[in-house]
């Protein structure tokens, strides 16, 4: 009786302690979070709605913005674009860089390429990609894309050339052959480094949604910021902003929890 | 090579008439001689142990012998041919486990090399089933490596390589990263496990008891570079052995002189004052 109320009083003080450090923590991410509100009350407060929209205004805007449907048709549109450009993008970057880590050949040919176009940002091509692509869907989702493909195969290729020697040596001499290699060891042993590329690559594509959407789109976050210049309405713009933040955000926690539970046996650790 | 010669080759190492023949061997990269001047035989079923300094080449010699490493001088043949690159016949026990797959159970590692070869499922099974029973892991077969013992995780880079039922089986300080215990225990199963196997084993180590423990034949090799075969030592006694032995201790101190011999050339060759040191 007092052994199972001992382990009992044990359970409840392990309980506690793990308990209170949490709730310090969410503590301190809830100050940063209003100390963050105050400061930007306060500039709001000085530079006035000419050029800076207070937290109460953008609020009071995003909530207009939602009410009419804007806000979700918006962000809807932004995100399919994030997901198509982005999906392509780690489809084909990881196949890319595992045949550039693997076959010096390939890596040899197609290196002066992402060593170049790497340098280049999504906005230098945004006239081309409509001239080329047209006003629709398809130029938006190739510059998130572009903006995603290099990412992933630069940190697959870096994947390929960690996996330790002896792991390919004992494929070898287990009886593999070289394409059985590829896909029963390195692509397994590189799913970490494809996961760290994605999630890089959904940061930039956030970057980039909104330069894609300069010109010619009728919705879409990014459109949503640009028209709203026209408009003079400073406070729609930081709702962009908010959204588009929250959003990524959002974004990167799900690759994070999808990845951690699908892909852990792989040694993905989020 | 002609069609015929292929056929003749290729019949021999199926027949795995004439074990593994080292002729003038010589290995190196970059300027620098690991090994050479090799000539060594081993019959088909022989235990044999390359023992020496560390840096010596032991773990070189093994990897030409497995295919990793191509020497630049004369021939390493196995089973009649001539070895080409890494091949199912001739397994390797590498010293870190990280030659396991991580992200596949137990079981799917020692799959692996049925699986690679195409065999039915159920096969598959079977093979491994007896296995992971020979080297007693049954019980952890849905288990992932990064879940297990150094010692269990070597256990299952035997079972892996002994599912592929390879003539040879080459083991590269298979135990040198275990601790004093397991690394005993190991060895007792190994050499029970090669009783009833029976397949050429070629196995590299430091460890001068773990020699004699398991080897038919000891091999000591001369300090790298440019490292030799510098003698060999018929290992005559019943298994299992018993290290208390009159036999195994009179072994163990020649083996030991013989070696010290070559650590004090190595350090002096490294410009160390090793006049009056004995091991």
């Amino acid at each position: 009786m007092t052994a199972v109320a001992d382990r009992m009083g044990a359970g409840v003080r392990l309980g506690g302690k793990t308990t209170g450090r949490r709730l310090r923590a969410g503590m301190l991410t809830v100050l940063a979070v209003l100390i963050g509100l105050a400061g930007w009350e306060l500039v709001a407060w000085w530079y006035g709605p000419a050029l800076t929209a207070s937290p109460a205004q953008t609020l009071r805007a995003g909530v207009d913005l939602a009410r009419d449907g804007t806000l979700l048709e918006a962000s809807v549109a932004s995100i399919r674009r994030i997901l198509l450009g982005w999906g392509l993008g780690v489809v084909v970057g990881a196949p890319v860089g595992i045949l550039m880590g693997r076959v010096s050949v390939i890596r040899r040919l197609l290196d002066p390429y992402i060593e170049f176009f790497r340098f280049i940002p999504p906005i230098a091509f945004v006239t081309l990609a409509i001239v080329w692509f047209g006003i629709g869907e398809m130029s938006k989702i190739v510059l998130i894309f572009y903006t995603s493909v290099f990412i992933v195969t630069i940190n697959t290729i870096a994947g390929v050339l960690a996996i330790g020697e002896s792991k390919l040596r004992a494929a070898a001499s287990l009886g593999a052959s070289r394409r059985q290699v590829l896909h029963a060891v390195v692509l397994p042993a590189t799913v970490p480094h494809i996961v760290t590329g994605a999630r890089l690559a959904m940061g930039n594509s956030f970057l980039t949604i909104v330069s894609a959407e300069i010109v010619s789109a009728d919705t879409g976050i990014g459109a949503l910021i640009w028209q709203s210049r026209n408009y003079g309405r400073v406070d729609w713009i930081f709702v962009g902003i908010i959204v588009l933040g929250v959003l990524g955000f959002t974004c990167d926690r799900l690759i994070r929890i999808l990845a951690a539970r699908l892909l852990r046996r792989y040694g993905v650790k989020m | 090579m002609s069609d015929l010669d292929e056929l003749s080759a290729d019949s021999a190492a199926r027949a795995g008439e004439s074990g593994i023949t080292f002729r003038d061997v010589g290995i190196g990269f970059d300027g620098f001689q690991a090994v050479s001047d090799i000539n060594l035989d081993i019959e088909d079923g022989e235990f044999v142990c390359l023992l020496g300094p560390s840096g010596c080449g032991k773990s070189t010699l093994l990897m030409a012998l497995a295919g990793f490493l191509a020497p630049n001088r004369g021939s390493v043949r196995l089973g009649g041919a001539d070895v080409a690159g890494p091949s199912p016949e001739c397994g390797v026990v590498f010293q870190s486990s990280d030659a396991l797959f991580d992200w596949l159970t137990v079981r799917q590692n020692v799959a692996f090399g049925p699986r690679m070869r195409g065999l039915p499922r159920a096969r598959q099974r079977e093979i491994v089933d007896e296995y992971l029973g020979l080297v007693g892991l049954r019980h952890t077969a849905d288990r992932y490596p990064g879940q297990l013992s150094g010692g269990m995780r070597q256990r299952v880079q035997i079972a892996r390589v002994l599912a592929n039922k390879p003539g040879v089986v080459l083991m590269d300080e298979p135990f040198g990263a275990l601790d004093a215990q397991t690394r005993q225990v190991m060895q007792r199963e190994l050499d029970r496990i090669w009783r009833t196997h029976r397949c050429t084993v070629v196995f590299v180590t430091h460890d001068i008891d773990e020699a004699i423990l398991l080897a038919d034949r000891v091999l000591v090799m001369t300090a790298g570079p440019s490292a030799r075969i510098k003698s060999g030592y018929p290992v005559d006694l019943p298994r299992p052995r018993q290290e208390g032995s009159a036999a195994f201790v009179d072994l163990r101190h020649r083996l030991r002189e013989d070696i010290a011999e070559e650590v004090r050339a190595s350090l002096r060759a490294q410009g160390a004052d090793v006049e009056g040191v004995t091991p």
